[in-house]
């Protein structure tokens, strides 16, 4: 067994500065680190965690480290999360010092192989007990990686939302929307890489540029934080006369989006749009008024701010979180969509240990929270029927779908408004 | 046989049902009315949410329909006005512009015909192509609310136009599948426009009216105000949505569900249907199951509630719904619906009741029910262009004139 770590610079910084970590997870999330390091992340410091010796020799990070046992014989996880976990836990206390420090942690992790999805929520959970932030930036495999693959990510995926406090989740397969017949595999991937490092880069201009109307990290943290939640991220880039307007159409046609149904179903959406000095109020008022009409119902929190050297250009950065106890209630979906939430609720049940071994500190925490929150009133709160069936378009199934501002008509209005009938 | 020439046919492939109206134009200018003489409907099962989803089993329903039109009113059909809706079909106004550039700067009718071209040229997708370009107003120098300028003076003359267009193969479906029973198709006309047509005398175009045509498969509004159409719209949702509803709230069959809407719906949960219940049987008459009334009609409510309120928002966003002075009117199947006049008052806040066909006469069964409405429009919308038509130096020319534009379309 041998572990390389960098001594830690845990630099304790004023509270109120950002001190964030990045963490890439596995040969996916190093690859995904190589590119993220050198540009605009000052003040962040890197480090990389796989099993792998050469993938880990080839990166810059500063902070490497390998797990390693004489298991494994050099030759990495082979593919089965199961190793990746026993590998972690048992290297448990050097993740945790590897965690210190930090107010925010992001974990970038490409999930379906032995150390992304092993390794990934270990590390996350090591993260949580230094008490930051934690936020996982995950792929999952495409479709045609095979059976096996998506049924370890998507186990991966589950244990991450349950310990992080946000996950961000990108598809490989929603990539195809983007692609055309004649793109290359290389490519591909880079594509998917790219959509990912977008939200990172978004989450981090989100957290460090000083802005007009400024979104404190502590709303970012009440955001997402103890929610578990699933939020979908999407940063779009706009020039011209027109931006304002090309900016929500181009957000309503995002592929992490699903056409703007993502909005429609968040219960909490956040907004922020970075532009010149050229930005206008009158922009900022057209792309907020188009968002808040796509999600009615969702608590939104918008931030702006003026960057001197974006000329011209505006850049926006939305995250939709869909409250993993919510979404029960917004019955108003797609029945793929119910699908597939069915599919993951049951997963999750059986699958994950859904509690994390606790530390008796960490318990008083949970239950002390657990007091002041319950009573927060929110339209969450009602109380109403389980979909417990999966919503049938009955005649409909096989026409065109009536699609009006991202719901589907086609569904009992009843349903979707969630009107309980007993 | 009678003569052919003053039978005008309006034909409506819906979602439920077949409909064929035959109409007969009184010649006579002392009473130039119209009279409804024949009606022949059939089941449509080819049809989903207003558009063809099997034209072979549509072609048998659309024959059956004519077929027993062509009985009623003793007369051979030959061309029908096809009434056509869908998700597809949007409406929207355009303005042309032309300069008056003769030198006593009077408009001419030229100047009028240019100006209309001019509105009509529009940016449209490939795919799709107008099915109707109604003229507005027209402005002479910026000067609001002319409705004839050939004669006065001006240097710049310009239109507004309410535009509707649709899905060019989509709508080609419906036309070709009554090309192939050997019928013509005079024109394609919009059901809601037709409805309108039907509904609306010219004081309430005048006032601003909203008509609203609850179908089996789409909702068609038609807004007028001043006297001309502003706006049109269709929502692919219709009493088919309702039954569907039902049978899934109730979990009954579609067929069920369609008979317990008729039987026992209604637009508002009254206090009466609380705790009220019927009990269905089976072919034996055994018990099989019991479905609360309260549910069936919250169901209902619930999903006819939403159609207006969508077309409330519609109109809101256009900033119409003030102009409405004479109100909202009612018809297609779904305004059968007991109480919906009363549901829908609160969300449109202006007084709606069910559409009575004006200025019609004929079978009397056909006029007072709500779903031959949209038919009698197209019947009405056919009379409107013969009695244009006649005005013109060579009817045959102007009919195979506007055949051809109808032909080219695609």
């Amino acid at each position: 067994m041998k572990t390389k770590v960098e001594p830690n610079k845990a630099v304790t910084r004023p509270a109120q500065k950002l001190a964030a970590k990045i963490f890439g997870v596995g040969g996916a999330g190093v690859h995904l680190l190589d590119r993220l390091i050198g540009g605009e992340f000052t003040g962040a410091s890197f480090a990389a965690i796989d099993t792998d010796a050469p993938s880990l020799a080839a990166c810059p990070a500063p902070v490497k480290i390998q797990l390693e046992t004489k298991l494994l014989r050099r030759l990495g996880t082979g593919g089965d999360p199961e190793r990746g976990r026993a590998l972690a836990e048992e290297q448990f206390s050097t993740l945790t010092t590897a965690c210190e420090g930090a107010t925010v942690i992001f974990i970038l992790a490409g999930l379906g192989g032995g150390a992304g999805s092993g390794i990934g929520p270990v590390l996350a959970r090591a993260a949580k007990e230094t008490g930051a932030l934690v936020l996982a930036f995950v792929t999952l495999p495409f479709t045609c990686e095979g059976n096996r693959r998506v049924q370890q990510a998507q186990a991966g995926l589950d244990e991450l939302r349950a310990v992080a406090d946000g996950v961000i989740c990108l598809p490989s397969q929603k990539t195809f929307r983007l692609i055309d017949e004649n793109t290359g595999v290389l490519d591909t991937f880079r594509i998917t890489d790219g959509l990912l490092l977008e939200s990172v880069r978004g989450m981090w201009r989100l957290l460090t540029r000083r802005g007009l109307i400024q979104i404190h990290f502590d709303d970012l943290r009440a955001l997402i934080h103890d929610r578990h939640s699933e939020s979908v991220f999407a940063s779009i880039e706009a020039t011209g006369p027109a931006r304002a307007r090309e900016v929500v159409e181009k957000l309503l046609a995002h592929p992490m989006l699903d056409e703007g149904r993502a909005l429609a179903e968040a219960d909490a959406v956040l907004v922020s749009l970075m532009g010149g000095k050229d930005l206008t109020m009158a922009e900022v008022n057209r792309v907020m008024e188009q968002i808040s009409r796509q999600c009615e119902q969702a608590q939104i929190i918008m931030g702006a701010a003026v960057d001197e050297t974006l000329k011209n250009r505006l850049y926006v950065t939305v995250i939709a979180a869909k409250n993993a106890v919510a979404k029960t209630e917004t019955s108003g979906e797609l029945p793929e969509q119910t699908i597939s939430r069915g599919a993951t609720a049951r997963a999750a049940a059986h699958a994950t240990p859904m509690a994390p071994p606790l530390t008796l500190e960490q318990r008083d925490r949970l239950v002390s929270r657990r007091g002041s929150r319950g009573r927060k009133p929110g339209p969450q709160m009602l109380q109403t029927q389980l979909p417990l069936a999966i919503v049938s378009k009955g005649r409909f199934d096989k026409s065109e779908p009536t699609i009006h501002k991202g719901e589907d008509l086609d569904i009992p209005t009843y349903i979707r408004r969630g009107v309980p009938l007993n | 046989m009678f003569d052919n020439s003053n039978i005008i046919v309006g034909l409506e492939i819906g979602t439920s049902k077949i409909c064929a109206v035959v109409g007969e134009q009184n010649a006579d200018p002392a009473k130039a009315g119209l009279n409804i003489i024949g009606l022949g409907q059939a089941r449509s099962r080819g049809v989903r949410k207003g558009e063809l989803v099997d034209a072979q089993q549509a072609e048998e329903d659309v024959r059956n329909a004519i077929v027993e039109a062509e009985q009623m009113a003793d007369v051979e059909i030959r061309s029908v006005y096809l009434g056509v809706t869908g998700g597809h079909i949007r409406g929207f106004n355009n303005r042309g512009m032309h300069p008056v550039v003769s030198a006593d700067r009077e408009i001419t009718d030229d100047d009028v015909q240019d100006v209309v071209k001019n509105a009509k040229a529009i940016n449209l997708p490939t795919e799709n192509s107008v099915i109707h370009a109604i003229r507005q107003h027209f402005f002479v120098d910026g000067q609001d609310g002319v409705t004839n300028p050939v004669g006065m003076l001006g240097s710049r003359l310009e239109v507004d136009m309410h535009v509707v267009h649709g899905n060019t193969n989509r709508l080609q479906n419906a036309i070709r599948l009554v090309k192939g029973m050997q019928l013509e198709v005079d024109e394609i006309v919009f059901n809601g426009l037709a409805s309108s047509l039907a509904l609306l005398t010219n004081e309430q175009k005048e006032l601003g009216a909203l008509v609203v045509d609850i179908g089996g498969g789409t909702t068609d509004y038609v807004v007028y105000t001043d006297g001309v159409i502003k706006h049109t719209g269709v929502l692919a949702i219709g009493g088919d949505h309702i039954s569907n509803d039902l049978a899934y709230g109730l979990k009954v069959p579609l067929s069920r569900a369609e008979k317990l809407k008729l039987e026992h719906g209604s637009a508002l949960v009254d206090d009466a249907a609380k705790g009220q219940t019927v009990t269905l049987t089976n072919d034996l008459g055994l018990p099989l199951k019991t479905i609360n009334i309260e549910h069936l009609r919250r169901i209902m409510a619930l999903r006819l509630e939403e159609i207006f309120q969508l077309v409330a928002q519609d109109l809101d966003q256009l900033g119409l719904l003030d102009y409405l002075r004479a109100g909202v009117f009612l018809c297609g199947g779904g305004a059968r619906v007991p109480h919906i006049a009363e549901l829908a008052e609160p969300i449109l806040q202006m007084p709606v009741s069910l559409g009575q066909t004006n200025s019609v006469s004929g079978l009397k069964s056909a006029l007072g029910q709500p779903e031959f409405v949209t038919g009698i429009g197209l019947v009405r919308f056919g009379s409107f262009k013969t009695r244009k038509r006649e005005g013109r130096p060579s009817l045959a020319q102007g009919i195979k004139g506007a055949l051809g534009r109808l032909l080219q379309r695609s």
